[in-house]
């Protein structure tokens, strides 16, 4: 937080330390106390904290869900992002000045949607599934109400968010309802003499030669065979990288650009936020700044994912 | 008595093939409840468009139920006329079912259903819907017996259940099965017609994984839920989803779901029938086993 804030975006997303936000990984996240010495961190540099509370509440245990949106309201968050309909509906009726954003996991892919979103629950700004082309979202901007955000930066899925359960069937926890996907606890790297197999559950996600990089077992981004042929067959093993498309994203009329780093190190935030904030703050040569970010990649191949039709 | 629903076909089929598809349903099936349209790709829906009328027709002389079910994702103005379209329908004895939020806004004030590919997890959000105008509710494949034993007591509405065929885990811009013959989705070629039931997807050590339904994927193993039946009729769910399948009898699946919803036919021996019948079938209890879903 400290780096992301440090080195000039202009709002942070926290999560707290439960199943109540996507990114419910050990060693991440925020406890109460934390959470509010973060926004008096952030608020003494003039920057924002939005809180994500983004999952599904579990079926008779709203508790964690509603008590997240009333600290986050209590300890005075610029904004709560959530994707489920019945917590905006709580959120909406019991902190109606509590500013909301709709979260990539309500999956919110079209003006209708969108709209529904703001009439019944006054949201503000929506992050746009990274299903859409470019002249996609530009069609979507000029016929919504609302500031829209995009994710430039970070991890790519390739399935529409908050509507996979590929993480649920492998290994019984999923996005929508735990907060992970491909969760750690589920992967096994087994060395077998000529090769290294990565394991998720109890099925092989991919295979190296010795010496080969061994990427995390993401199950979408694994090597399969379909059709008789093997390949990765949903999505090579690539990172999102929207660098290059910062003017275009903005005559789109996106208003706010996410750079996923709730799971990324110190060092990563610094460099990638650092990065983007030149970019933006100049309003030419945003090339040099793709250069930059390549060593933070590591050595995976990047992508300009659905932005660019061709990704279909 | 339980409410016995044929899911739309989510699969490419030749526009023939479809039609007589729902025609044999029409004469033979014991179904109250019948999904017409098209829920995947909004490419398809073109081919077999000029059939719908007279499969409509032919299920309501068989007394019927007809739902006609709105696209899973929309992300374009042609999608959204669809789902506009779709929605505008007046016909008092059609309900249009939501398969994304615009259509629920769409139909907000009318009788309607929502389908398996609205995020319904909670009763919050289950009464939103229900005051909105929904009168069924097909839940998303990822709750088990415990989150649906929550809901159901208590639910303002009916509750549905995906109870058979392979189950649809996720939809994507991106359509794998061109990309499996080396095409983009906008130049397909509507290769996804290749595979009427999806096609397979193994790991590298051939272990059977997922399938590919052009821009959905899909478990490898078929669900079926009738030794979950007993269970899940006691807790209040009354309707039952069987989703079609090509190298299926679906008028057999429908007369054993009958058979055991009404108490005659023993769960165990029913789970052995469908499985006897098509052999070449991995079956499993989807989300309502302990843990781990379906292998």
């Amino acid at each position: 937080m400290k780096a992301a804030v440090d080195s000039g975006a202009d709002a942070v997303y926290l999560g707290f330390r439960d199943a109540t936000n996507a990114r419910n990984f050990p060693g991440l996240n925020f406890s109460r106390a934390e959470l509010e010495h973060a926004i008096d961190y952030a608020h003494d540099r003039n920057c924002k904290i939005f809180l994500a509370i983004n999952t599904f509440p579990e079926a008779g245990n709203a508790a964690p869900w509603h008590s997240a949106v009333d600290d986050g309201a209590a300890f005075g968050v610029d904004a709560i992002i959530l994707a489920d309909v019945g917590l905006l509906a709580y959120t909406a009726s019991k902190h109606p000045d509590l500013r909301r954003h709709l979260s990539v996991q309500a999956s919110a892919s079209n003006p209708e949607a969108i709209r529904f979103y703001q009439e019944e629950f006054d949201v503000k700004r929506v992050v746009l599934p990274r299903v859409l082309t470019l002249p996609e979202i530009s069609a979507l901007n000029r016929e919504i109400q609302v500031e829209s955000e995009v994710f430039v930066f970070g991890g790519l899925c390739v399935m529409a968010e908050g509507r996979c359960a590929l993480s649920s069937y492998v290994t019984g926890q999923s996005p929508n309802t735990n907060g992970v996907c491909s969760p750690a606890c589920a992967v096994r790297y087994e060395d077998e003499g000529d090769r290294l197999v990565s394991r998720l559950a109890d099925f092989t996600i991919n295979t190296f030669a010795p010496g080969e990089a061994a990427g995390y077992p993401t199950l979408c981004k694994g090597r399969f065979i379909a059709n008789g042929k093997t390949s990765y067959l949903f999505e090579d093993p690539v990172s999102l990288n929207a660098a290059t498309m910062l003017q275009d994203l903005a005559a789109a009329g996106v208003s706010g650009l996410k750079i996923e780093g709730r799971q990324r190190g110190k060092a990563y935030v610094a460099k990638v936020v650092t990065s983007f904030r030149r970019s933006i703050d100049s309003t030419h040569d945003s090339n040099v700044e793709v250069d930059d970010l390549i060593s933070v990649t590591e050595g995976q191949r990047r992508t300009a994912g659905a932005y660019d039709k061709t990704w279909r | 008595m339980s409410h016995l629903v044929l899911g739309p076909v989510l699969f490419n089929w030749p526009p023939e093939k479809w039609r007589d598809f729902y025609f044999r349903i029409a004469d033979e099936a014991d179904l109250d409840t019948v999904c017409v349209g098209e829920v995947v790709c909004s490419k398809r829906l073109p081919f077999f468009a000029d059939y719908i009328p007279e499969v409509i027709e032919r299920l309501q002389s068989a007394n019927k139920k007809i739902i006609m079910p709105t696209l899973a994702l929309i992300m374009n103005k042609r999608e959204m006329e669809s789902v506009r379209s779709i929605t505008a329908l007046d016909e008092p004895d059609i309900l249009v079912e939501a398969n994304d939020i615009s259509a629920t806004s769409l139909l907000k004030g009318r009788p309607h259903t929502v389908g398996p590919f609205v995020n319904v997890y909670n009763e919050g959000t289950l009464d939103y819907l229900a005051r909105n105008g929904a009168q069924s509710i097909c839940l998303p494949i990822e709750l088990g017996l415990s989150s649906i034993s929550a809901l159901a007591p208590n639910s303002p509405t009916e509750l549905e259940v995906f109870a058979f065929g392979r189950m649809p885990l996720a939809i994507s811009a991106r359509c794998y099965h061109a990309r499996a013959h080396g095409l983009h989705k906008d130049s397909c070629q509507f290769v996804c017609d290749k595979d009427p039931d999806g096609m397979n997807v193994d790991t590298l050590e051939h272990q059977p994984f997922l399938a590919v339904n052009g821009v959905q994927t899909m478990s490898h193993g078929f669900v079926d839920l009738t030794s979950s039946l007993d269970d899940l009729q006691e807790i209040g769910v009354q309707r039952f989803r069987l989703s079609p399948h090509d190298n299926v009898d679906m008028v057999q699946v429908a007369a054993t779901y009958r058979a055991v919803s009404e108490g005659l036919m023993d769960p165990i021996e029913a789970h052995s029938l469908i499985k006897m019948s098509m052999p070449d079938i991995t079956f499993c209890s989807g989300y309502m086993g302990d843990g781990i879903a379906c292998h």
